[in-house]
C-alpha cells in the first residue's frame, strides 16, 4: 500500500491539484477513462465541499488529501479544517420538490462514482471524506 | 479550458453553443450570465447545445437548473441538444431528465419550439 500525503490551501486551485494528484494514482493502478472520469468527479465535488463549505475559503485552514494506492483499489481521504458538517442536512436532490434548488448535488454524485463513500468528522475539527473505488469493479 | 459560448438565432429559436468545461467558477459563472441576459432581452426559445460540453459538475448542473427556472419565469423555454453519454448520465443521476427536454439532432429541436 503506498500513501501519499497532501496539504492543500483553501482555493479553487486546489481542486485541480488533488484531481490531477488523484487521477495520476488511479492510471497508474490501470484504471480506464470512464472510471477516471467518475473519480476525478468525485475528487472535485469533495474538494470543492471542502474549500468553499468546510474551510469557507479561509486562508488559514489547509485541506488533507491522502491518496493510497493498492493493487485492486485506490483509497482517497480528504479531510478539511471547518466546523464539521452533517450529511443528512442536505435535502434530497432526489426529492421532486428538490429538483429545481440550485445546489445539494454534490454529495449525489460522489455516492454514485465511488464505490465506498463516508462521511466522518475530522480529528480534531473538520470533517472528513473517506472513497474508495475497486479496480475489480471498473468497467 | 473553460467554458466558451455563443448564440445564434435559428427562426424564433436562441440557439446557444457551449463548448469546454462548465464547471464551479468560471465557466459556470459565463453560463448563467448568457442565459440570464438573453432571457432579460426577450428571448424565450432557448436551445443550449452541449454537444461540445465535456465535462459538467454539480455547479454546473446547478447554474443548468437555475437558468431553466430563469427562462421559464420570463415566459419562455429553455431546450438542451447534444447531451455526451457523460452528460446525460449526470441528468439520470439527478432525474433532471423529468426536468429538461433533450434532442439529439437540432432541427428536431428547433421544431420542438413551434
Amino acid at each position: 500500500m503506498a500513501e501519499r500525503k497532501i496539504l492543500l490551501d483553501s482555493t479553487l486551485d486546489s481542486v485541480e491539484v488533488a484531481e490531477t494528484e488523484v487521477l495520476g494514482a488511479a492510471r497508474e493502478i490501470g484504471f480506464h477513462e470512464d472510471d477516471l472520469h467518475q473519480l476525478g468527479m468525485a475528487v472535485r465535488e469533495s474538494m470543492v465541499n471542502a474549500v468553499v463549505h468546510g474551510n469557507r475559503y479561509n486562508a488559514r485552514k489547509k485541506i488533507h488529501l491522502s491518496v493510497t494506492k493498492a493493487p485492486d483499489r485506490l483509497t482517497i481521504v480528504i479531510a478539511d479544517e471547518g466546523d464539521g458538517f452533517d450529511p443528512n442536512s442536505v435535502p434530497d436532490p432526489l426529492d421532486e420538490g428538490n429538483l429545481l434548488r440550485q445546489s445539494g448535488r454534490g454529495l449525489l454524485l460522489i455516492r454514485a462514482f465511488v464505490d465506498e463513500f463516508q462521511v466522518l468528522p475530522g480529528q480534531p475539527r473538520g470533517t472528513e471524506v473517506r472513497m474508495v473505488k475497486y479496480l475489480a469493479k471498473a468497467s | 479550458m473553460s467554458v466558451k459560448m455563443s448564440h445564434r438565432q435559428v427562426g424564433d429559436v436562441t440557439v446557444v453553443d457551449a463548448s469546454g468545461r462548465i464547471t464551479l467558477g468560471e465557466g459556470a459563472s459565463v453560463f448563467r450570465d448568457m442565459i440570464r441576459d438573453l432571457a432579460a432581452k426577450g428571448n424565450k426559445k432557448i436551445l443550449v447545445n452541449l454537444t461540445e460540453v465535456s465535462y459538467i459538475d454539480s455547479s454546473g448542473i446547478g447554474e443548468m437548473v437555475s437558468s431553466f427556472t430563469t427562462v421559464t419565469n420570463h415566459g419562455g423555454q429553455l431546450k438542451l441538444l447534444g447531451l455526451t453519454k457523460r452528460v446525460k448520465d449526470l441528468l439520470q443521476i439527478t432525474k433532471l431528465y423529468t426536468v429538461f427536454e433533450v434532442f439529439d439532432d437540432e432541427p428536431s429541436a428547433i421544431r420542438s419550439f413551434a
